[in-house]
């Protein structure tokens, strides 16, 4: 395959940055996105031009590492990582236009790659179970129902690659916030916490300039752990108890 | 600075010291004093934790505030570590190389986790389990250390459903377990296919909680580059922040390094693109021993390379083969044919044929090197990379038959999901391809029963150390590593250790800080400069080639000689010839892959070196000169039943081999068969 890129390169955090256009050929089918991108660095290194910076790790699509904006859509075209997508979800002759996440939450560091930092501080405001290493009770002395089990895995399977907020016209991170309350909400262990939690992590998104949901569903569409909508229906329902509970 | 002028060519002379009859690696390496004390406890080893514990000096809490502490790595053994530590009330900072703790490659382990609860009253116990892991190591692990494991992992599922980790459960509320890894107890307990990525999320939250607390600073987008040693301890790092640049002192009471494994040396392995061995590396070259570097575990079921762009491998989990059948063509002309096309006689069925008791259920390192192989003798499948085809088929098709597709898909739907993804062919339909790729390290810097390195104050946890799995690792047993290490081995013996404590603090101008730093500035200097004509990652696939060759599934004495030779040579020409654009003063992943590549030349090197004096088969070593007439594996108990701990003597030096004899007391040291 031949391919136009059209990528963005910006040399940090305050430099100005624009989109440059690179032709590739010999691409196979067969590479992943970033393999392609790996080539292309090849390229451009022997060509004496520095390869184009952005971030990946494990390249099987659970650390949320990578992320592209690719064509408009986050991810690219496919449900699924960066890093998951193959070229064989492309033509022959194609123009691909690669971008960063746009985000003010999200700075861009350098070209592709950006600051994601403001989900570790919503994970900090109280995305967690407060209970020291040694001071837990016996596994089996709370049996938690199948049901809820099962459902809390499912929304606990959120990488934090930050898609949603990418894919959101409004950069709500409310995707992401609402997988972790609804995790922990369904378990007994997230209920002492549970008012203060939801409060805390919805403060510290506001304050990280994310913006508020207007259920759109962009986020879930884009998101490559496929997480359902009505996780921010709970997070808006526990935020309103809390709120009642005089939080 | 000491970077390679010249290739140094090594003669095998005989020094005459050497113990063993058989020792190839004579001239490549200097005999040192066996290591007599591992400071195992003696007694009953069912007592020998709890009697360290209660021999283990206690910190007074007032004081834990004035004692610091430097984690390296935010995976399950330094999130875990990092949380602990914290919540007692030390002063902890803790660095990772990606933009946030939860990348950690932990959170890519799919299987689950060991621990010895016995909840379906199957026979199993915390001695069993000791007894499995020191088995499936091959008699090549400590036993003091692996009781311990045992004994703890019980406390670790009682922590992680305690944090919110959503475990599977039954209908009746309570957690569910399986059977893993070839043992006959159900005792893994799993979340879906991605148990290390809940264990890790777990582990992450509670470091979150304590960053938040203050009692933890994270450092993201850091990567150590260099250990402080000043007056005999381990006092501190040099890292880079990786974004701006800045080269940074960071100093402390005690260090630990929670880096994980280095099976990036093979260029092509399961971990993730940006594991490392600079931070051990380094240590190493400061004097922390590295043990036993050449076991490497393969795993036989990972979807093959398909082109030369090819950045990393997948695994899928081990599971496939208990309804799948691996065959490749009896005859080279069909390696390139539909597979459905090629008639059953000319089929070669060839682990049922070669082991008919186990068959396609061989264990992993057997499994791997069979496929190979077959491939070897040119009767592999799939795409014809540098002029080999790596495949071999795995076929659902007689499965689909008896069980009908939708159990098939009931049972492996996820997998076939992922092969779909990745290989854009339907495995419902075509046979899957499968080949053996790099997995897990069971190698790593040496410790001794507290966790402690050959460097005071420099402890070491997880796949970084070397101290658990023996010569193999059992399924599910890096996760119960890892947080064993973290949650509940490390923060009771490193308080022994920062009992002395706080130690005479250094300032940056101490000369041992002063050196460390010069040497990382003159490193990236060097690389920054030299304006050679290739890049990192060529060399770095070159290297990987040589080692999965001639260092991989067979290693034989000709083919390890002749490894270290090349691996010499590419890394001089390395050193001259490597090509780094951009400046060191913002993100520049060209220059962080140059300073790892670098330093997996001389792990690669060692490894050899390690490989070629332990002519015996064991786990995930197999030497060409050890085997039975059948071509099974042959340990020598007599001879090699111990731990190799390699010091650092210099670049083209020759390491010192240092020995450490294996003893056992609870167990019986068997020999494993399965024809």
């Amino acid at each position: 395959m031949k391919l136009t890129l059209k990528i963005w390169r910006q040399s940090g955090p305050t430099a100005e940055g624009a989109i440059h256009t690179y032709q590739l050929d010999d691409v196979s089918p067969d590479m992943s996105f970033l393999e392609m991108l790996d080539v292309l660095n090849e390229q451009l290194n022997d060509q004496g031009e520095e390869p184009v910076a952005f971030d990946s790790d494990c390249r099987e699509g659970i650390c949320g590492m990578c992320g592209l904006m690719i064509n408009g859509e986050a991810h690219g075209p496919e449900v699924t990582t960066t890093c998951q997508l193959h070229m064989r979800s492309f033509t022959d002759g194609e123009t691909i236009t690669i971008e960063p996440w746009r985000s003010d939450a999200f700075p861009v560091v350098k070209d592709l790659v950006v600051d994601r930092g403001a989900f570790d501080r919503i994970i900090q405001a109280g995305g967690y179970v407060s209970v020291n290493t040694g001071s837990a009770p016996e596994a089996h002395s709370v049996p938690v129902p199948k049901d809820d089990a099962d459902r809390a895995f499912n929304v606990a399977t959120c990488i934090g690659c930050g898609a949603c907020v990418a894919a959101c016209p409004n950069g709500s991170a409310s995707l992401f916030m609402g997988a972790k309350v609804t995790h922990l909400g369904l378990l007994p262990q997230g209920q002492p916490e549970r008012d203060e939690r939801v409060v805390n992590m919805v403060a510290q998104h506001d304050h990280e300039g994310f913006g508020g949901c207007t259920n759109i569903g962009a986020c879930t569409a884009a998101c490559p752990k496929e997480i359902p909508l009505d996780v921010i229906s709970q997070l808006n329902k526990d935020l309103r108890t809390a709120i009642k509970h005089g939080h | 600075m000491d970077m390679p002028d010249t290739v140094t060519s090594t003669e095998a002379s005989h020094s005459g010291l050497l113990d063993g009859d058989y020792d190839d690696a004579i001239g490549y390496y200097t005999p040192g004093e066996p290591i007599v004390d591992a400071k195992a406890p003696s007694g009953p080893i069912a007592e020998r934790w709890s009697n360290r514990k209660f021999e283990a000096r206690l910190v007074n809490p007032a004081n834990r505030r004035k004692l610091s502490i430097i984690i390296v790595g935010t995976g399950l053994a330094g999130a875990s570590a990092a949380a602990t530590l914290g919540e007692a009330g030390y002063n902890v900072k803790t660095f990772c190389y990606q933009d946030s703790p939860r990348r950690a490659h932990s959170i890519a382990a799919q299987g689950g986790i060991n621990a010895a609860k016995n909840y379906k009253e199957d026979g199993d116990s915390v001695h069993r389990l000791f007894y499995d892991t020191v088995k499936g190591g091959d008699y090549r692990s400590r036993e003091s250390n692996v009781y311990r494991l045992a004994e703890v992992s019980t406390n670790i599922i009682d922590q992680c459903v305690a944090q919110g980790v959503p475990f599977a459960r039954e209908y009746g509320g309570l957690l569910d377990n399986r059977s893993f890894g070839g043992v006959q107890v159900s005792r893994t307990f799993y979340a879906r296919g991605q148990t290390g990525q809940q264990l890790l999320i777990g582990a992450y939250q509670a470091l979150e909680r304590q960053i938040s607390a203050g009692t933890v600073s994270m450092f993201t987008r850091h990567e150590m580059l260099e250990l402080i040693v000043a007056d005999g301890k381990a006092r501190g790092i040099i890292a880079r922040d990786m974004v701006t640049g800045e080269i940074q002192t960071h100093l402390a009471d005690v260090v630990v390094l929670a880096s994980g494994g280095y099976g990036n040396v093979f260029y092509l392995s399961t971990n993730a693109m940006g594991s490392n061995v600079t931070a051990a590396w380094r240590a190493h070259r400061k004097g922390a021993y590295m043990a036993n570097p050449c076991y490497t575990q393969i795993h036989p079921t990972c979807i093959p390379v398909s082109g030369s762009h090819q950045s990393k491998l997948t695994l899928m989990s081990e599971s496939l083969r208990n309804d799948g059948r691996i065959w490749v063509p009896k005859n080279q002309a069909d390696c390139d044919k539909d597979p459905r096309e090629i008639p059953e006689e000319d089929r070669d069925y060839y682990l049922e044929r070669i082991y008919p008791s186990f068959g396609n259920l061989v264990p992993r390192d057997i499994a791997s090197r069979a496929a190979k192989n077959v491939c070897d003798e040119g009767r592999g499948v799939g795409p014809e990379v540098d002029g080999v085809r790596r495949g071999v088929y795995l076929d659902f098709a007689d499965a689909i038959d008896r069980l009908g597709r939708d159990a098939v898909a009931n049972k492996y739907g996820n997998l076939f999901d992922m092969y779909a993804r990745i290989t854009g062919e339907d495995p419902y339909a075509v046979p899957m391809r499968i080949y053996p790729a790099v997995h897990y390290v069971m190698g790593g810097l040496w410790v001794d029963y507290d966790l402690q390195s050959t460097i005071s104050g420099l402890f070491v946890t997880g796949e970084a150390n070397f101290s658990d799995h023996g010569a193999n690792r059992l399924g599910a047993s890096a996760l119960m590593q890892g947080l064993a290490d973290g949650y509940f081995v490390l923060p009771h013996t490193i308080r022994d250790y920062l009992a002395d404590g706080p130690f005479e603090a250094i300032g940056e101008d101490h000369p041992a800080v002063l050196e460390a730093r010069e040497s990382v500035e003159q490193r990236i200097e060097h690389f920054l400069t030299v304006n050679g004509s290739r890049s990192v990652d060529s060399y770095h696939r070159e290297l990987g080639n040589i080692m999965w060759e001639y260092c991989g599934m067979e290693r034989s004495e000709d083919g390890l000689k002749k490894a270290i030779d090349l691996i010499r040579g590419l890394r001089d020409d390395f050193y001259r010839n490597v090509k780094v654009l951009g400046t060191s003063e913002s993100l520049n992943q060209s220059l962080e892959k140059a300073g790892r590549v670098a330093d997996f030349f001389e792990l690669g090197e060692l490894m050899c070196i390690d490989a070629l004096n332990r002519r015996e088969s064991c786990g995930g070593h197999f030497r060409a000169e050890s085997q039975t007439e059948d071509g099974e594996a042959l340990r020598h108990d007599d001879e090699f039943a111990y731990v190799s701990a390699w010091e650092w003597a210099g670049l083209d030096e020759r390491p010192v081999l240092h020995k450490e004899d294996l003893v056992y007391t609870a167990i019986e040291m068997k020999q494993r068969s399965y024809k």
